[in-house]
């Protein structure tokens, strides 16, 4: 338990050490994305009967609460190949479980600071949802996931240059393309099969239903689980790949 | 019981052969030192023995405890201090020892004790709340080496403790490492400085090509040599010759007088048992 909160703590604290900068840098795409997609191209138009904004908001807190769970994968990296910190959770007496967990929540934490500004930012434009739990479910559910994931490809990648790759050729493509813009509904049926299968299209339907106040999207939450559950399975199997 | 114990330890990655199969004991309280040049298995042995890499055969104990079977029983007795410095610069000087203390289960009561303690002892106190980033570099070494005690291992590691550092700090550290073995905890050292195993090691033992060459006191191996040595510098390079006496040394000096360049007799030291029993320099 000591042993995972001692890894939780140290990304805390860093985040700590960096918050201003941190909250800041949270709040720039969000902000981007609204003016150019919600305010200026999206302003007259409608998706489901509803302004464009108001899909287009949950869908951000999607792509936000993946982006920035997946992005603990960064600060592992610059644990292990830079600061080479992770040599000194390598010599402790924790287990991988524990390492892992500390990790994945501190990706979580992430995401819940970086979707919490994209909240403020929305509510000062106007735009208000529905924030019960199941909406919170579906964000902490989905930085859950992209945060194992962070924690494998850290653990399994060579070099620092690697982990562009991964973002490059799944992230940025997700982040685009998992029903977080455009409803994956206007795509050929072919393509929806393949947009259906990524995670992002279950995170943004769950939390969009869940922020229009329509309560749980259970296919989609039994669905998440499952990847949640094989993320950490992934997580902490990869991490006896970091020994050389 | 022996508080080391390692037999047949092998190291391959691919089809180089890291470490060949080497053996080796240290007993409680003892400081122990490898010495070799850069590639000779050093690094890949403290590396294996601290969880940090995989071995491809052979054994290690602990105090008894099987090292790669109860990794977790074994890490609690063990500190390590790495060759290179893995503190997290963003953090203060006692958060980097809080994160440590709660790897190794401490609570944040004995972490604050201890900490104090140990900051005091290394000179950092007050620094305590100062930016790892904010530290010189022998600032960082000395809170590398007490960030590694803080859990009272029974076992430390010191790989390299002092690469890098100018020779007055490089000085402090062993007069801060000789402090740590009086106070009972056995200590495996590595380092190509000659003089620093000279000085601060019970027993040495020379690695080469991953292999062990011999292992002594620093005192015996140099004996096994003689006590003085005659350098003579030729056209072809420098070449020494060993003595059990400065007589027999001044003797052999005389003869030439005429045919060398430069002739200097002096006593034998570690670097000459080196060369002599790898035949290399370190």
């Amino acid at each position: 338990m000591k042993g995972f909160l001692a890894v939780y703590l140290r990304e805390i604290l860093i985040i700590w050490h960096r918050l201003p900068r941190m909250l800041l840098s949270f709040s720039v795409s969000p902000t981007l994305y609204l003016i150019a997609f919600g305010f200026g191209l999206g302003k007259n138009l409608q998706v489901g009967g509803r302004p464009y904004l108001e899909f287009l908001i949950p869908g951000l807190v999607a792509a936000s609460s993946m982006t920035q769970g997946f992005g603990i994968n960064v600060e592992i990296n610059v644990a292990r190949f830079y600061l080479k910190v992770f040599e000194e959770f390598q010599a402790a007496p924790i287990s991988n479980l524990a390492y892992v967990l500390g990790e994945i929540l501190s990706g979580v934490t992430r995401a819940l600071l970086s979707v919490s500004i994209i909240l403020l930012i929305t509510s000062l434009a106007g735009v208000s949802f529905s924030f019960g739990p199941a909406f919170w479910i579906g964000v902490i559910m989905n930085a859950f996931i992209f945060a194992a994931l962070g924690v494998t490809s850290a653990m399994v990648i060579k070099s620092h240059a690697d982990q562009a790759l991964v973002t490059n050729f799944i992230i940025t493509p997700m982040a685009f393309l998992g029903g977080t813009f455009f409803p994956i509904e206007n795509m050929p049926p072919a393509v929806q099969i393949i947009l259906k299968a990524l995670p992002l299209t279950h995170a943004a339907k769950l939390i969009r239903q869940a922020a229009y106040g329509e309560g749980l999207r259970w296919e989609s939450f039994v669905i998440l689980l499952l990847l949640a559950i094989l993320g950490l399975v992934l997580a902490y199997h990869s991490v006896d790949k970091a020994r050389d | 019981m022996d508080a080391v114990r390692v037999e047949n330890l092998v190291k391959r990655y691919g089809k180089i052969e890291a470490l060949r199969g080497i053996n080796f004991r240290i007993t409680p309280g003892e400081l122990f030192a490898l010495l070799g040049p850069n590639g000779a298995g050093k690094t890949t042995t403290i590396r294996i023995l601290c969880g940090l890499t995989r071995p491809t055969a052979g054994k290690a104990y602990f105090y008894g405890v099987d090292v790669f079977q109860r990794p977790v029983a074994a890490k609690k007795m063990a500190g390590l201090v790495p060759q290179t410095i893995n503190l997290d610069l963003e953090l203060t000087v006692f958060e980097n020892l809080l994160i440590h203390g709660l790897l190794f289960g401490l609570s944040k009561n004995e972490i604050s004790q201890q900490g104090r303690q140990l900051l005091r002892f290394a000179e950092l106190l007050e620094r305590k709340n100062h930016k790892v980033r904010t530290l010189s570099g022998g600032m960082r070494r000395r809170l590398l080496i007490i960030r590694a005690l803080l859990h009272r291992p029974r076992i430390l590691f010191l790989d390299e403790p002092t690469v890098g550092l100018d020779p007055h700090i490089r000085r402090r550290l062993w007069g801060l490492i000789k402090r740590i073995q009086q106070q009972g905890t056995t200590i495996l050292l590595t380092t190509h400085y000659i003089e620093e195993a000279e000085f601060l090691a019970d027993r040495v033992a020379f690695l080469d090509e991953g292999r062990f060459i011999t292992e002594d006191t620093p005192q015996a191996l140099i004996a096994r040599l003689g006590e003085f040595a005659v350098d003579v510098v030729r056209e072809k390079g420098l070449e020494t010759k060993y003595f059990p006496n400065r007589e027999e040394a001044e003797k052999f000096a005389l003869t030439l007088a005429e045919k060398a360049e430069t002739v200097t007799i002096r006593r034998v030291n570690l670097e000459d048992a080196f060369v002599y029993f790898t035949g290399r320099k370190v």
